[in-house]
């Protein structure tokens, strides 16, 4: 936009009425300038019209009796006295229990940031304190890559030749289970991890490492006991970023997961999220069912607690950049 | 002006085209959505084809996703036409009713064996419905339990909006949960492929997925004789899990609906369920 401003009046200069000069970039600002506000309020409005939306459907879970013939707030988290935790809305008996699933969503998602954290930080903080410039010119843009690699493609890969490889290799009892899922996931999530940690440790100040290697540290200690805990928020908001990329993704756990919503710990069994019911089941239900309402509700609650973490993390990341100074 | 009567008749051109393209059949849509089980969505595909072959100008559009997605896709009244691979609930029936102020009508189309499915190294031949139906509630879990080798089953099964589910659910589970363990995947051909990289796997599905894995013989009860999935044991019944697959339309279906309707129920509409791998409907059925 300050391009805009600037170079309309230094080209008309010279042609234009003098009242021109002035008046027209104004009215174009002022157009551009609502234009953009407009855009930004309508991103707003749709999240709050879709939360609005989701919450409403959600809501008949609480207060419509019709829906607590079928299941109420206590039956979507207490055992069932024979089943015990079971999912299976389609059923003579629908048994809505959500525990399952939302153990599985936190499996997947815990192997898949146990995996790519390390990865991601780590090729951040290569490319960014050791790498040369040719490789940086490779390497950057190649991770960068692995984020627009369809996450259908991901899943399908997981599906066909990494369950076969990760069965092989470790023995699995289920040939698709958390780890294979967490493990693709955590292709999706090391773009991530790795951009956002990379712009934190490019963002500590030069002055830092030259005030560090004059008072005569080595490289690796410069790296990690200045540049490291410098760009510490950032890495933590990387973290956070990727967290919310691992919980939300439905494609690579719908195809990579096996879909069984056991209730135990064990990671080398299939498992079923939270994301992966809501996209297979919401496509064939009664609208206004019991199932229709518990798969909104299911959707309000990953909404929320993906809210918690997202503004809890930045309470903490704000708190670290006050203590530590610096980073991003 | 000259500019903007051009645009204003090119806009009307089209509208004339669009109107005219309805209007070619004369007796019904050109257009016409078929949607639902995904075992019938090969298929239908294949009908749609041929049929389409034989009658330029007619389309056809043939969609999976289930049973289930098909019914409310009826329901809903976003298709034409819905394959369904179980029977229509009368509580289903009543919102075709209600929403579409035609009841619906089911016409049977084929027929299909619901095929037990093992890996081809399973050293399994045979199973009877009892035991299969102790493995897929958890009471059994082991191999051992259905004579096979000392090692964990592991299940494969489908999406609950598939009508294959439904339809295991009540025939072969009297209606109880499947165990929690059963790895629900989306369609037959993932559920047969998923078997076939299982050693020690066991899935179902139609009789036409048997790509690269082996069909057991079911016994109806432990002291029954083991048959065969075949086109005969179907068509007489012996075989204890075969069944129909339907077509629903609400109201009696009409037109070019009604035709391709037809050709399907005909000789020529029956021999392509050979070539796709399900079985024609007997000679006596209606």
């Amino acid at each position: 936009m300050t391009q805009l401003v600037a170079t309309v009046p230094a080209t008309e200069k010279s042609s234009l009425p003098s009242h021109r000069l002035v008046r027209r970039p104004r009215i174009l600002e002022a157009i551009a300038e609502t234009a953009i506000k407009a855009v930004a309020l309508l991103s707003i409005l749709s999240v709050l019209l879709i939360l609005f939306f989701v919450g409403k459907e959600a809501l008949p879970v609480l207060t419509s009796a019709e829906v607590h013939k079928e299941v109420t707030v206590r039956t979507l988290f207490a055992a069932h006295a024979e089943a015990g935790y079971m999912w299976q809305p389609v059923s003579d008996e629908p048994k809505y229990n959500i525990l399952p699933l939302f153990l599985g969503t936190l499996k997947v998602t815990f192997v898949a940031l146990l995996v790519a954290v390390p990865l991601g930080v780590s090729a951040a903080l290569y490319v960014s304190e050791f790498a040369g410039r040719r490789t940086k010119e490779i390497i950057k843009p190649a991770i960068e890559l692995l984020a627009g690699v369809p996450s259908v493609v991901i899943g399908f890969f997981a599906l066909v030749v990494l369950a076969s490889w990760v069965q092989r290799v470790f023995g699995t009892e289920h040939r698709l289970n958390s780890i294979v899922a967490g493990v693709a996931l955590a292709v999706a999530v090391v773009p991530i991890i790795f951009s956002v940690s990379e712009d934190a440790f490019r963002a500590v100040p030069g002055s830092y490492r030259s005030a560090a290697l004059a008072l005569g540290s080595t490289r690796s200690q410069v790296m990690l006991k200045v540049v490291v805990p410098a760009a510490a928020p950032g890495i933590a908001a990387s973290i956070v970023l990727g967290f919310g990329r691992a919980i939300g993704e439905t494609m690579i756990v719908v195809l990579a997961t096996g879909n069984a919503a056991i209730f135990d710990g064990s990671f080398e069994r299939s498992t079923r999220t939270v994301t992966a019911t809501i996209a297979q089941e919401l496509g064939e239900v009664v609208v206004g069912s019991a199932h229709y309402h518990v798969l909104f509700a299911l959707g309000a609650l990953l909404f929320l607690s993906t809210l918690t973490v997202n503004l809890g993390a930045e309470r903490i990341v704000g708190r670290m950049r006050r203590r530590l100074g610096g980073g991003t | 002006m000259n500019r903007r009567t051009a645009i204003a008749a090119l806009f009307l051109g089209f509208a004339a085209c669009a109107r005219s393209e309805q209007a070619t059949t004369g007796t019904g849509k050109a257009n016409v959505t078929i949607k639902g089980s995904d075992t019938m969505v090969i298929l239908g595909q294949r009908w749609a084809e041929n049929y389409m072959k034989l009658n330029p100008g007619m389309t056809i559009q043939v969609t999976g996703g289930g049973s289930g997605t098909g019914i409310a896709a009826l329901i809903n009244g976003s298709t034409d036409v819905c394959e369904s691979s179980r029977p229509m609930k009368d509580k289903e029936k009543d919102e075709v009713q209600q929403k579409r102020g035609a009841p619906a009508v089911e016409t049977k189309v084929a027929l299909d064996a619901v095929a037990i499915y093992v890996n081809a190294k399973s050293p399994l031949q045979e199973i009877s419905i009892p035991t299969l139906r102790k493995i897929y509630r958890a009471e059994a879990k082991n191999w051992k339990e259905a004579g096979g080798p000392d090692h964990a089953i592991v299940l494969y099964g489908r999406e609950n909006n598939s009508g294959t589910y439904g339809y295991f659910k009540e025939h072969v589970l009297d209606g109880k949960d499947f165990a929690a363990a059963t790895q629900t995947l989306a369609g037959t051909s993932a559920v047969a492929n998923a078997v076939k990289g299982d050693v020690f796997g066991i899935g179902y599905g139609g009789i036409a997925y048997l790509e690269g894995v082996r069909a057991l013989k079911v016994k109806k009860d432990d002291a029954a004789p083991a048959i065969a999935p075949t086109l005969e044991t179907s068509q007489d019944g012996t075989y204890p899990i075969s069944r129909f697959l339907y077509f629903y339309t609400a109201g009696p279906p009409t037109g070019s609906i009604k035709r391709f309707v037809e050709w399907v129920e005909s000789a020529a509409g029956q021999k392509v369920i050979g070539d796709v791998g399900y079985y024609p409907l007997p000679k006596k059925e209606p």
